[in-house]
């Protein structure tokens, strides 16, 4: 390349770049190369490509893992928009494969079973973008330190109650407005009880705002629920089982990327609301045991 | 002098990093989401983001009519990456209607140089803009595979043109507002 300088990829620039091409969209959960092209077709950023939804691998049991590759390569096959694909927490051979499969960006998630209850990827040795969870500020912070490009509310995935992403999306907003009020002699202390490192906590506290993009996960079925995510602070929102599990899944979906975009003019939010059918059913997350919770792995 | 008046189209996309780079050359930015919103610019950024995303909202909003008035009426386009697929004349690897604006004669390829383990940090030789190589990111980028005559090439990568300028339109299928470098923003403003 005589006529350019120096070339470098899988940098933390073009990592986090990626994410902030997303932002005012929406990510939806696809399961077959037909759901993947009608997510396209309504205007979704990205895709991410499973072999069950949320609410199944919830319904079902057992251990859910990475999906078969010949799904995933079907889905990156049949749109042009980024594929994302899940592993499991910790599990980074899983990681390596999606990785050697050309996925545009790994979300190393827990709505899989974790494989490992100490640690999770070093995100840094990877060439290939990862989205991770969290509840909270500390859960945040902690996942950029290990190579996170892109944070998301864990919220409680495949319920269809949006309740868990408000309280993660406010507990982090809250945490940052904590640290912008301290001291700079009181950082170090904040860092402490956060677990997260001092470099990263004065830079929030400096900025006002994670360094890297922050979606809302976890619950979000209904274009108002997309649109209250946005209001309350996200760059945009992923939807899982709200779309492929409501009764007319192309309209709401279109009616979900159309709130994300005008998620502060309620004339439109009332307009795009209009007669979709039936939501997905949901579960409310207050009726689920403990032991039934997913935001509480990987922490 | 009148205060020049600026539009970012915030469909979607990177609507952030546009705005601190025109908010730090000490321009007023407007975000763009309805058609009376373009009364009074001069110029429109229109940002990377995912261009088939950008189109579903245009044609579903009915702006495509609004922007190409406002076009043939004078107003000036910045585009990066996505903003550069909705502006040719000719889109190769997009939707079968996806909506094109025609301000540059160039028919531009989606994804060309693959997915996102082929972004790039890269060190772009650009003289327009001084002599000093502009650090941009390229991101699942586009490439600009033709020109027609009217379109002039102000830099180009792995053998493509990726800045072009016709008329006042500045097409880069580069992100500079990543980077945060402002040369080309104030190449774009310098035209208005």
């Amino acid at each position: 390349m005589s006529q350019n300088g120096h070339v470098e990829t899988g940098t933390a620039r073009v990592k986090r770049g990626l994410a902030e091409m997303l932002k005012g969209g929406v990510i939806m959960d696809v399961v077959t190369p037909d759901q993947a092209e009608i997510a396209q077709e309504a205007g979704a950023v990205a895709v991410m490509a499973l072999e069950r939804v949320p609410a199944d691998i919830r319904a079902q049991g057992g251990v859910a893992r990475m999906s078969d590759p010949s799904l995933i390569k079907a889905i990156m096959g049949a749109v042009s928009i980024p594929v994302m694909a899940k592993c499991r927490i910790g599990h980074f051979v899983e990681a390596q494969v999606l990785e050697a499969l050309g996925i545009d960006y790994i979300d190393e998630s827990e709505v899989l079973t974790p494989a490992d209850e100490e640690n999770h990827v070093d995100k840094w040795q990877f060439k290939i973008p990862f989205v991770c969870g969290a509840r909270n500020l500390g859960e945040a912070l902690r996942r950029i330190s290990e190579g996170a490009a892109m944070i998301r509310t864990k919220g409680e995935a495949g319920t269809g109650d949006v309740v868990e992403a408000v309280r993660h999306m406010r507990s982090v907003s809250q945490g940052i407005r904590r640290l912008q009020g301290l001291r700079g002699d009181e950082l170090a202390s904040a860092a402490k009880e956060l677990g997260a490192s001092l470099e990263l906590v004065r830079e929030v506290a400096t900025t006002g705002k994670l360094p890297v993009v922050n979606f809302s996960a976890g619950g979000i079925a209904t274009p108002a629920d997309a649109a209250l995510m946005m209001q309350l602070g996200c760059d945009g929102n992923f939807v899982g089982s709200g779309i492929f599990k409501s009764g007319n899944p192309l309209l709401r979906a279109k009616a979900i990327v159309q709130a994300t975009t005008y998620f502060d003019k309620p004339e439109i939010l009332a307009e795009v609301s209009e007669g979709l059918g039936e939501p997905m059913v949901g579960i409310s997350s207050s009726s689920l045991r403990p032991e039934e919770l997913l935001a509480g792995r990987g922490i | 002098m009148s205060a020049v008046k600026v539009g970012i189209l915030a469909l979607q996309g990177d609507v952030r990093e546009h705005r601190q780079v025109l908010e730090s050359l000490g321009v007023e930015v407007r975000q763009v989401r309805l058609a009376a919103e373009l009364e009074g610019l001069a110029g429109l950024v229109v940002p990377g983001g995912e261009s088939t995303t950008m189109s579903r909202l245009i044609q579903r909003f009915d702006l495509l009519g609004p922007l190409q008035e406002a076009f043939a009426g004078g107003l000036a386009a910045l585009t990066t990456c996505a903003g550069t697929i909705l502006a040719a004349r000719e889109i190769r690897d997009g939707l079968p209607d996806q909506v094109r604006l025609e301000l540059l004669d160039i028919v531009v390829r989606r994804n060309a140089f693959g997915r996102q383990r082929e972004s790039a940090e890269v060190l772009l030789e650009i003289p327009a803009v001084g002599p000093e190589p502009v650090p941009v990111a390229f991101i699942r980028a586009p490439a600009i595979e033709e020109v027609g005559p009217g379109v002039e090439i102000l830099a180009s990568y792995r053998d493509e043109p990726a800045a072009v300028r016709q008329g006042h339109h500045l097409a880069l299928t580069f992100h500079p507002e990543i980077t945060g470098d402002p040369r080309l923003h104030r190449l774009f403003l310098s035209g208005l």
